[in-house]
């Protein structure tokens, strides 16, 4: 039994890898998830006949818990609405932390003689598994709407430092004092880990919790794969470390596409919408427009590019734009959808959006594919988004948002920008892109105005 | 299976490049449902929390253990259904928009 059980487990680890490789593609994207998740099956089934565990009481307790933890998250899971996604993410990665973390907690609750280096592998995976469960439930209360104020007090960076300092020094006494340790260290030692993680993410603003929990996604990982190394499972070592590389790669990139460093977004607070700095060079005056005419000026046009942000998912809009799209496809307009890489909550988020409303995702391009079509475009739709369209960014030094990569939607003819009124973005900027020569601003909700422009292409 | 020392350090390094190689092409345009699905394999922790349940000898042991694979079950799954219908929502025109 003990071969199958380690062959099951080695053929796990190979489709997870195979699974991950397979979602580098939307074609393949689909398939890779499923064999990701036969694996896990054929891992999770093999360990019922694990040697060793023992106590029919033990595997009752197993057998309710996943029947439970499954079953919630299946059907949380289904339910939950595609604009909510991020913090669903957010919480099941927590999950995954607080697993790690817990089997730690056996291990050295159990006071089990180890080696000095398992035992502070074991420690270590306690510390990040910890972290990132109590992080990621912040992140998911700061998306879910749960903790809307970010709390923050002088000396904070100092305080958290210390506490986590401390966390550090208790897991080396445990780590380094064999079975010696007393069952209150542990406590404490899990106590200040928990705390670190709510302090270090309460601080962070909204709009930088996709960076945020994509770490924490990176760190879970690698605390899977030190308790892997600490039960001698390689499955897990493997499937933990190749998540924890993955992770930290898609942090970075995700920083980058904000151009900010990892530690910027950590310890500098941007994007709170507190204090933001006012450009104040920005001249010149908003010219509405009425839904009748942009529909016409789009009806006409032979390029179309549509930049959609995050407003118009919460309008719901995206079904009614692409409704609209349609039609110009029907009547030769070339439409493409351009999107900004920290479009929605979640770099990506908007592709899965659009996705849901059934846009290919072959009229989908990212910035570096579009930025230069924008020239040849006789529209510009901006619907929802606002930062990420802010010529200021390439223009203004003095701006919090300058040197972020943007849309060039400002070199199109013609700018249509649908807004619900005058206010600023995320970041508290003020957009230059409206106040410019060939923009104009079509007030109203989006889904709404989106019906508005259907019926005035219908029409024609 | 104890793996210890250089084999282990030699596993470490390979899958920590595997990671990087798998996720380095990417399109920005899958890093949602790539997220989820890199939070889905954690899931995993499943395997070592039912193994931790299953030596518990103390109510201690066994309370940390169920809760652990609770959470742990909570990931697997729930990073699974998520990804799957992110992913299955992608459709490329040739086929037809809806």
């Amino acid at each position: 039994m003990g071969f199958v059980i380690e062959v099951a487990y080695f053929v796990a680890a190979v489709l997870f890898i195979y699974g991950l490789k397979k979602m580098s593609s939307p074609v393949t994207a689909r398939r890779g998830i499923v064999w990701a998740g036969v694996g896990m099956l054929v891992a999770v089934l093999v360990t019922f006949f694990q040697p060793g565990l023992h106590g029919v009481g033990n595997y009752l307790l197993m057998f309710i818990a996943i029947v439970i933890g499954g079953g919630v998250a299946w059907v949380s899971g289904k339910r939950v609405a595609m604009t909510d996604m991020p913090q669903m993410i957010a919480l099941y990665n927590g999950m995954g932390g607080g697993a790690a973390a817990a089997i730690a907690g056996v291990e050295l609750v159990r006071h089990e003689p180890m080696t000095l280096t398992v035992q502070l592998i074991a420690v270590l995976g306690a510390l990040i598994g910890t972290v990132a469960f109590s992080g990621s439930l912040i992140a998911f209360a700061k998306l879910q709407g749960l903790q809307r104020k970010t709390i923050r007090f002088p000396n904070q960076k100092f305080v958290n430092m210390a506490v986590f300092a401390v966390a550090v020094l208790f897991g080396l006494i445990i780590g380094l004092s064999g079975t010696g340790y007393s069952g209150g260290l542990l406590f404490v030692f899990f106590l200040l880990a928990l705390s670190f993680g709510v302090m270090m993410t309460v601080p962070i603003g909204g709009a930088d919790m996709p960076v945020v929990i994509s770490l924490y996604n990176a760190l879970t990982g690698l605390a899977v794969g030190f308790e892997g190394f600490v039960l001698g499972n390689p499955a897990m070592m493997i499937a933990g470390i190749v998540v924890g590389s993955a992770g930290t790669l898609l942090t970075q990139l995700m920083a980058k596409a904000m151009n900010r460093s990892l530690a910027n977004v950590l310890f500098s607070n941007f994007g709170s919408g507190g204090a933001a700095v006012q450009a104040g060079e920005v001249s010149g005056s908003l010219k509405p427009i009425e839904a009748s005419d942009a529909g016409v000026m789009m009806a006409y046009a032979n390029k179309v590019i549509i930049v959609p942000g995050y407003g118009m998912a919460v309008a719901q809009a995206q079904h009614k734009i692409w409704e609209l799209t349609e039609l110009l496809g029907e009547r030769g307009v070339t439409v493409k959808f351009a999107i900004h890489p920290v479009a929605g909550r979640m770099p990506g988020h908007m592709n899965v959006l659009l996705a849901e409303a059934g846009v290919p995702y072959d009229m989908i391009f990212d910035l570096d594919e579009i930025n230069n079509e924008f020239a040849s475009a006789d529209v510009a739709l901006v619907i929802g988004a606002n930062d990420v369209v802010n010529p200021v960014a390439r223009t203004n030094p003095d701006s919090p948002i300058y040197g972020m990569p943007i849309l060039n939607a400002d070199k199109a003819q013609n700018v249509i920008v649908i807004k619900r009124g005058q206010g600023t973005g995320f970041s508290g900027v003020e957009n230059a892109l409206f106040f410019e020569d060939n923009t104009r601003m079509l007030y109203g909700d989006g889904q709404k105005v989106a019906g508005e422009l259907i019926q005035t292409v219908k029409s024609l | 299976m104890m793996i210890e020392g250089f084999v282990a350090l030699y596993i470490f390094m390979l899958a920590a490049f595997t990671g990087y190689e798998v996720i380095s092409k990417v399109p920005v345009i899958l890093h949602t449902p790539l997220m989820s699905g890199s939070n889905f394999v954690h899931g995993i922790v499943l395997v070592g929390a039912m193994v931790a349940l299953g030596h518990a000898q103390t109510p201690l042991e066994q309370l940390i253990g169920f809760v652990g694979v609770l959470l742990a079950a909570g990931n697997a799954v729930g990073g699974y259904v998520v990804t799957e219908r992110m992913l299955e929502m992608f459709k490329s025109s040739g086929k037809g928009g809806q």
